[in-house]
């Protein structure tokens, strides 16, 4: 049942890749469970439960997705907008939902990553006073533990008021707070911690001499961070920036109260890319929300279609963590 | 300055300016924190004054209150403010409470089994599956428990007689608290258990060791030392699942029923299947009725609810973590 060694646990973060590992674990003078009292080995076989099940869960969701996928899923609907119509033939794809993703998810981060970046780099290089970066750390996880519905409640407030209504729509005084520029500013406070936790780890992993080595040789402290420190951070960058990004798509309360109630993009103005940011729209998770049996279109096989295409999305976002992470143990960087 | 000295980095990137831009983009996120936490409050204050301690307590039926709000907002004359939230909090207290109490059993022994008993093989599977778990959306979670999970518990679990029971007072039809509580805790348990395994990984191995050497199984050294020494771990990844299961709102209004009633334990166990709505879900519930001031007011106070509930617990998970430094194991 159980043949692993006693080994004292792995002091990297992750359990490393065996071929990092220094030499393989010891064989031998094994202590398996058959000595075990019982209450020890059915806590193991509890273990073992548990294990299986969340393999299972995670299993269990990507197949039922996927078969609900195959069978409702056609590409017509990633190019068709919704439509009004009574039955689930007649109401037509959800494109602007896809596109609505895609807008939100290249806005909030390009928000987010600058941001958090700069904040992890004032973080670990500059940090002074401390008080500050105590209050900035306790800062950065309070946003993680905000209700994503009450950033949405405050979003509200700031983008409907008057120094920032001309972001959304606008009629006769009345602004309505709710655009692409609202939802995406509002997401982009859900992924900053993510950015912020990952590219401090990561530069906190460079040991001191290197940059000593890049003072010694005249570069400032700012050029140090531009030209050696981000790069040699890359992959953590890179990681934070895909995290967020998981949470910007997958997060739904923000956009159905920012982003709108309506299935269509619903542009403002004339000017070509701003009427689109300016106007209310949709995004896949709104889709799936309203046209699941408690929301207001009700049609569960669209949802599931769109829900596919969500999780894939989710599911390309991971496998390209994973490939991060491998090229940067592979290159052997510090923080790996 | 000498141009040749430091030919890409201009004068435009000095030090100080660069230091002191940081130090502005680090002061305005500060800066919009606290903005965020005084327009909670500040909005959410008439609702808060006109109730006074009422707020926390039960009485009347919370739909009928929230829709008088909402149309007192409309005709002008004369807001009312009228809200007692007692159903909505108990919803939230007992789904939070059964799943982080479901997830924190779930996620010791999987975190255990991760980091000390599973087979490399095992390990290098559950890994990924529990990253895939804490990535997946809520709202993917919700669509699947509104289309299978709660069709399971309406149509094979509650049996007929239980439907009859409540007839006259409520609908069993599978929104249910026995659905919100399982799909929480799947969504929260992969945060946990990331957490936790952090933890006990950072345990040092010389304690581990010595149990080992005066002859206790791995079992028992493994719950006696590792799980012992990264409680503080243990506290921090229970307080960051708690402040996600209270904020969840999406997946809670789809599977909860979404219907202000207080489910009574002292009915029996029928009560796991009676519909509630915490307070995220009625937020989003009735995001329509923004527009009129005293449900703005009304909902704000909602949030800023949830918010202090947050910051308490986080408060709580810190006093407690202070309390456990002795034992070394950082969280």
């Amino acid at each position: 049942m159980d043949s692993s060694v006693v080994t004292p646990p792995a002091q990297e973060a992750p359990p490393a890749a065996p071929s990092q590992q220094p030499q393989p674990p010891r064989k031998g003078a094994v202590e398996g469970s058959a000595t075990w009292r019982l209450s020890d080995r059915i806590g193991l076989a509890t273990c073992w439960a548990l294990g299986l099940l969340f393999c299972a869960i995670a299993v269990a969701i990507v197949v039922y997705l996927l078969l609900q996928g195959i069978k409702y899923l056609k590409p017509s609907m990633l190019v068709t907008p919704a439509s009004g119509g009574f039955s689930q033939a007649e109401s037509g794809g959800f494109s602007d939902a896809f596109i609505g993703t895609l807008i939100v998810a290249v806005m909030g981060i390009s928000l987010a990553l600058p941001a958090g970046v700069g904040i992890a780099v004032w973080l670990v290089e500059y940090g002074r006073p401390a008080a500050l970066a105590r209050i900035t750390e306790s800062t950065i996880e309070a946003i993680a533990g905000i209700p994503s519905i009450v950033l949405a409640l405050f979003g509200t407030v700031i983008f409907s008021s008057t120094a920032l209504g001309f972001l959304s729509r606008t009629s006769e005084g009345v602004v309505f707070g709710r655009s692409f520029f609202a939802a995406a500013a509002m997401l982009s406070l859900v992924a900053l911690p993510l950015v912020v936790a990952s590219t401090r780890e990561g530069l906190s992993a460079i040991p001191q001499h290197v940059r000593e080595a890049s003072y010694a040789v005249g570069k400032t402290k700012i050029a140090t961070v531009r030209r050696i420190l981000l790069p040699t951070a890359r992959p953590q960058v890179a990681t934070g920036a895909m995290l967020g990004l998981g949470r910007i798509i997958g997060d739904t309360a923000i956009i159905v109260v920012l982003l709108g109630a309506t299935q269509n993009f619903a542009p403002v103005g004339s000017a070509f890319p701003l009427n689109y940011l300016r106007g209310a729209g949709t995004t896949l998770t709104n889709f799936v929300y309203e046209a699941s049996p408690t929301g207001n279109l009700n049609q569960p096989q669209k949802a599931y279609a769109a829900a596919f295409v969500l999780l894939l999305m989710v599911l390309a976002l991971n496998a390209a963590v994973d490939i991060v992470h491998r090229r940067a143990r592979k290159a052997g960087t510090w923080s790996h | 300055m000498d141009e040749g000295y430091l030919p890409e980095d201009g004068p435009r990137w000095s030090d100080q300016r660069a230091e002191r831009l940081l130090g502005a983009l680090v002061c305005a996120v500060v800066g919009l924190l606290l903005a965020l936490i005084v327009t909670v409050f500040v909005h959410a204050w008439p609702s808060f004054a006109h109730n006074g301690l009422a707020w926390f307590g039960s009485g009347g039926d919370v739909e009928e209150q929230l829709n008088q709000i909402y149309l007192s907002g409309l005709e002008g004359a004369g807001y009312v403010y009228t809200f007692h939230a007692w159903p909505l909090i108990w919803s939230t207290l007992l789904i939070t409470g059964g799943a982080v109490l479901l997830a924190m059993f779930c996620s010791l022994f999987v975190s255990v089994f991760i980091v000390e008993f599973a087979p490399e093989r095992m390990r290098d599977v559950l890994q990924p599956v529990v990253r895939f778990l804490a990535s997946v959306p809520s709202v993917i979670y919700g669509l699947l428990g509104v289309l299978v999970i709660v069709p399971f518990i309406g149509n094979h679990l509650v049996t007929e007689p239980q439907k009859a029971s409540v007839a006259g007072v409520i609908s069993l039809s599978g929104y249910s608290l026995l659905a919100a509580v399982l799909i929480l805790t799947v969504m929260i348990a992969p945060l946990m258990i990331s957490i936790f395994s952090d933890g006990l990984r950072s345990v040092r191995p010389g304690w581990l060791e010595g149990s080992l050497a005066l002859g206790v199984n791995r079992w028992r050294t493994t719950w006696k030392i590792a799980v012992r020494s990264a409680r503080p771990a243990i506290v921090a990844g229970t307080v960051l699942a708690v402040a996600r299961a209270i904020g969840e709102a999406v997946m809670l209004a789809m599977v909860s029923g979404s219907v202000a009633f207080a489910p009574n334990p002292a009915d029996g166990l029928i009560f796991v299947y009676e519909p509630s709505r915490p307070l995220a879900p009625t937020i989003v519930k009735n995001i329509d009725s923004l527009g009129s001031a005293p449900s703005n007011a009304t909902l704000f106070a909602i949030a800023a609810f949830l918010l202090f509930s947050a910051a308490l617990f986080s408060l709580a998970g810190w006093v407690a973590r202070r309390a456990m430094r002795k034992y070394g194991a950082t969280a």
